[in-house]
């Protein structure tokens, strides 16, 4: 079908500190709803979103980062992050609450290139 | 060509807004078709017409507004951010309408390019 | 691929993650990204390199906006409003930096 797009959601920016994050997810539960070819990735500050054990109620926000489990349940299934990023954070893949595919910043900007719409927030 | 636009910021406090109306304006002076405007996040605040700049400043609002009015981009803002920030239909300005996120993706969908302001 | 950045490289590492992740296409500075095409700054180094692999453009009203339209690196290539909007046609797909 000419109307399937390939939509890229780069997630850059860390979470609570500004809203971008939680956002950006709301259009990406939405884009799911559209029969579109979706990927995430996330890197710089953005790898930062998947850390495990957000505990929110001393800052009286909601705590988001369920909704990223959730996102297999839309068929969501392509997570990327740049390992680089992840090195340069201290985290590693255990650290993370979703599976996701580690690649490597070449690789990643390949994909970046087959994109119809990049999205950033 | 046709261009879709997302607006992340508000007016005023950061360039996005105007990045992005400078944008529509050449391209549509090159023959281009703007086709809908998205505003999300605090771009939300771009829809106020509770907006009064002083007299000597661009009325960022009103310059919207006259892009739909005289080449019918379709200005949409986004319901879910509007209300988080108190934006409703009693105080939208001329040109806007309030809709869901799916419109944004929509304009991902139909337009040949979609290029995205902010921070 | 157009790589739209909007931020200093010198508070903001936008433009350097561009540059590490992307590896070929035009990057066109807009906002305050602009101070990366001017000369004798400490990110200049890092944009001459990148040059070779990538096609840099840096939006002149940003540029002449913040009074440093003769500064621009040699190689740079200034571009108007009109100029951003055919970069975004002629190459197939975009990304901003945010």
């Amino acid at each position: 079908m000419s109307d399937i797009k390939k939509f890229m959601f780069v997630n850059r920016k860390a979470p609570y500190g500004t809203i971008y994050a939680l956002e950006s997810l709301e259009v990406v539960l939405i884009t799911a709803a559209f029969d579109q070819d979706v990927s995430l990735v996330f890197l710089d500050d953005g790898v930062y979103q998947l850390k495990k054990g957000q505990q929110t109620k001393g800052i009286e926000t909601k705590n988001f980062s369920p909704a990223y489990r959730a996102l297999e349940g839309y068929d969501i299934e392509k997570l990327y992050v740049e390992k680089e990023s992840m090195e340069a954070r201290g985290l590693s893949e255990e650290d993370l609450l979703v599976d996701v595919t580690v690649m490597g910043r070449a690789e990643m900007g390949e994909l970046m290139d087959q994109q119809d719409v990049v999205l950033s927030f | 060509m046709k261009f879709g636009i997302v607006v992340n910021e508000g007016p005023y406090q950061h360039q996005a807004s105007d990045s992005a109306y400078l944008f529509c304006k050449a391209a549509i002076e090159k023959g281009h078709e703007v086709w809908r405007v998205f505003f999300y996040h605090d771009g939300v605040n771009n829809a106020s017409k509770l907006t009064e700049p002083p007299q000597d400043d661009r009325h960022i609002v009103n310059r919207w507004g006259k892009l739909n009015e005289e080449h019918g981009v379709d200005l949409v803002v986004c319901v879910a951010a509007a209300l988080r920030r108190g934006i409703k239909d009693e105080n939208l300005a001329k040109g806007f309408r309030i809709s869901g996120l799916g419109q944004m993706v929509e304009a991902g969908v139909k337009t040949d390019r979609l290029i995205v302001f902010g921070d | 691929m157009l790589h739209i950045i909007n931020k200093s490289p010198l508070t903001n590492c936008a433009l350097d993650s561009c540059l590490r992740v992307a590896q070929s296409g035009d990057i066109l500075l807009i906002e305050d990204a602009v101070y990366a095409a001017t000369s004798g700054n400490a990110f200049e180094g890092k944009i001459r390199e990148a040059m070779g692999r990538f096609k840099i453009h840096v939006l002149r009203p940003d540029l002449e906006a913040r009074g440093l339209a003769d500064r621009i690196i040699a190689g740079i290539l200034p571009v108007d409003y009109g100029g951003f909007v055919e970069l975004t046609t002629t190459n197939k797909n975009c990304q901003s930096w945010l």
